[in-house]
């Protein structure tokens, strides 16, 4: 079975952006950039379930810049097989990613596609669900255990009230949730050999996807900040705050 | 202009979200119906009846709606939103699953987790973890909205609302329910909860962990996690508080032994009152608490037990 992986490239998460003296977007010149953590954990269960011998191929995937590459050269290092990178400067919405990944489904014809639950910078959180509606295939987003049976996929998902298993037929969208694994580093000598491994690198143009228009961002702020600070030298005093200040006791 | 929402129910009851959407929804400034979709689902169909403002109920009574399950909703929701200009559910595990699945299908995006409503097709919404907010504009001719609940007061439930059954039947084979395993909440729910008491790595153990329950139950507070303390397993994955887990904004959020991770910060930053147990004087979490307490949980929140 082949395993498709969404891999984005997104700022760090250990870096605080800033809003643009203009407003018009959040700077990201000179900023730290990495593999979105929720893909890190798409990738380390492709590998699983390659070392299991449920997968037999694993592509990885990433539309945006020509930078991109170095996220996916980062999943070839990790284990991917190859890498499909599908070059755009601009920025796409969600439902754009979905559809140029519908076409590399189409093309590819994974038996499993595993995306993460939300990327970290735009917090969408509905790739994997659009792209599940777009391939007519089932969903499970927000998976912390997988275990893919005959023509089947069990998935246990983090739902609002703990819990939720479901059987989706194969082939079908995974997305994942923190709890799904721990993701391993790469090693030094994997990192010069994926070097070698095979990028497929295309336009955005080639795909032929009419631009909707529908979205448009208007202005990025930065919030109002909370004022804070304020100590208190004794739990005598916290409960007295708390009664008589700020009267929510 | 119309509005449809899908209504979020669990175990025969409506779920507390409906009446923020509702409230989101007439600030559109348009009509607003609810879709209840479900098996044996009268009792939720006649509380959201009663949700003000809302002009009529649509109820889908079929085994295969049971569960909720995004494949056969989204096919619902696709065949009976043609009239309507917006779609609206809340940002909850649910309405994350069902409504961009909605979206592609109607061939048009979705704008995530709006905080403000600032024209029928104008939306803010927080990104990058909460580090800015972003004014986004919809030019789709369905808007399919998500709404953050905690941002939106609930509207009050002395309407009543005509109830029609739709008469649809999806099929579904692509998806079928195993199990649950729900986690028995001792408290409120941490989403409408007045007070909640969160815990971190800082609690050590899963033992330790329910300590907070003490001053939890005086407090009538929900108990809340930081990431840390569930990937340790000391609380359940339905606690986390944050970016990737769940946005609260309580009356009073008491964080224990958590640092203040930006992360975490963006789930719980719009509280009215924050409090912070910690012994590192340095710890970010008291750069945007209204009350530090800089010392050892351990002999803290005994005190403060005994004390409330
Ligand atoms: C300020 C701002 C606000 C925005 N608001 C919106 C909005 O409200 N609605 C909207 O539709 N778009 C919005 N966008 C655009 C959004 O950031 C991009 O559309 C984004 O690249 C698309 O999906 P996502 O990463 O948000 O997907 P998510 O659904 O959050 O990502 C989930 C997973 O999908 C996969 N994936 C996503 N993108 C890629 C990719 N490029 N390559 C490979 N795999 C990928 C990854 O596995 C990822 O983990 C906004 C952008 C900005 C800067
Ligand atoms: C993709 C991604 C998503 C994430 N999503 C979330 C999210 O949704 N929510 C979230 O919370 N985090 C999230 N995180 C994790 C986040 O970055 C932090 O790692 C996490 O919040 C830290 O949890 P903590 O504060 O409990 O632990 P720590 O940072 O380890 O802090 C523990 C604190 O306890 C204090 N302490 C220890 N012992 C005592 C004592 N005896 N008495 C008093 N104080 C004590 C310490 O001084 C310390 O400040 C995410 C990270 C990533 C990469």
């Amino acid at each position: 079975m082949k395993v498709l992986v969404g891999v984005k490239r997104v700022i760090d998460y250990n870096v605080q952006v800033r809003v643009r003296p203009d407003h018009s977007d959040v700077d990201l010149t000179n900023t730290k950039m990495a593999m979105n953590p929720f893909c890190e954990i798409a990738v380390e269960e492709a590998l699983r379930l390659k070392e299991r011998g449920v997968a037999s191929e694993i592509v990885a995937v990433s539309i945006g810049p020509k930078a991109a590459q170095e996220q996916l050269r980062t999943a070839l290092a990790l284990g991917a097989d190859r890498a499909i990178h599908v070059e755009s400067e601009n920025r796409l919405d969600s439902l754009e990613v979905a559809q140029v990944l519908a076409r590399l489904v189409a093309e590819e014809q994974p038996g499993l596609v595993i995306l993460g639950k939300q990327a970290i910078d735009s917090d969408n959180n509905q790739t994997g669900q659009m792209l599940a509606a777009l391939t007519g295939m089932g969903q499970g987003t927000f998976a912390s255990r997988l275990e893919v049976t005959d023509g089947e996929v069990r998935v246990t998902r983090e739902v609002d009230g703990g819990l939720r298993t479901l059987a989706l037929r194969l082939p079908a969208v995974i997305t994942t949730d923190l709890r799904l694994n721990e993701p391993r580093h790469a090693r030094l000598p994997d990192i010069m050999k994926a070097k070698k491994k095979p990028i497929d690198s295309r336009g955005i143009d080639t795909f032929g996807l009419a631009a909707s228009g529908y979205l448009r961002l208007e202005r990025v702020e930065t919030p109002a900040a909370r004022q804070g600070g304020s100590k208190v030298a004794s739990v005598d005093e916290l409960v007295d705050k708390l009664k008589h200040e700020a009267k929510v006791l | 202009m119309s509005t449809l929402i899908v209504v979020e129910h669990r175990d025969g009851a409506l779920a507390a979200s409906t009446a923020h959407v509702v409230a989101a929804a007439r600030a559109l400034g348009a009509e607003v119906d609810l879709l209840v979709a479900g098996e044996g689902i009268d009792a939720v169909a006649a509380a959201a009846a009663r949700l003000d403002g809302v002009r009529a109920v649509l109820t889908a009574d079929h085994a295969v709606y049971a569960y909720q399950l995004a494949e056969p909703m989204a096919a619902l929701i696709v065949a009976c939103v043609d009239n309507y200009s917006h779609l609206l559910a809340a940002a909850s595990s649910s309405g994350k699953d069902i409504l961009p699945r909605v979206a592609a299908l109607k061939g048009v995006p979705q704008i995530s987790d709006i905080i403000a409503i600032e024209a029928p097709d104008t939306f803010k919404r927080p990104i990058y973890a909460g580090s800015a907010i972003a004014t986004l504009s919809n030019h789709a001719p369905l808007k399919v909205v998500s709404v953050r609940t905690s941002a939106f007061d609930a509207v009050a439930e002395t309407g009543s609302a005509e109830i029609r059954a739709l008469d649809i039947v999806v099929d579904n084979t692509l998806s079928t329910f195993v199990g649950d395993e729900l986690a028995t909440s001792r408290g409120p729910e941490l989403g409408s909860a007045r007070v909640i008491v969160s815990g971190g790595r800082g609690l050590g153990s899963g033992e330790n962990f329910k300590l907070l329950d003490g001053v939890a139950a005086k407090l009538g507070a929900a108990i809340g996690a930081s990431r840390a303390a569930v990937d340790a397993g000391y609380a359940s994955n339905d606690l986390q508080v944050g970016q990737t887990g769940k946005v609260v904004a309580p009356d009073l959020y008491i964080a224990v032994g958590i640092s203040g991770a930006i992360q975490h910060l963006a789930g719980m930053k719009d509280s009215k009152v924050i409090v912070a147990i910690n012994q590192d004087e340095e710890a970010p979490i008291f750069g945007i608490a209204d009350y530090g307490l800089v010392g050892d949980l351990f002999e803290v929140i005994p005190a403060l037990e005994s004390r409330l």
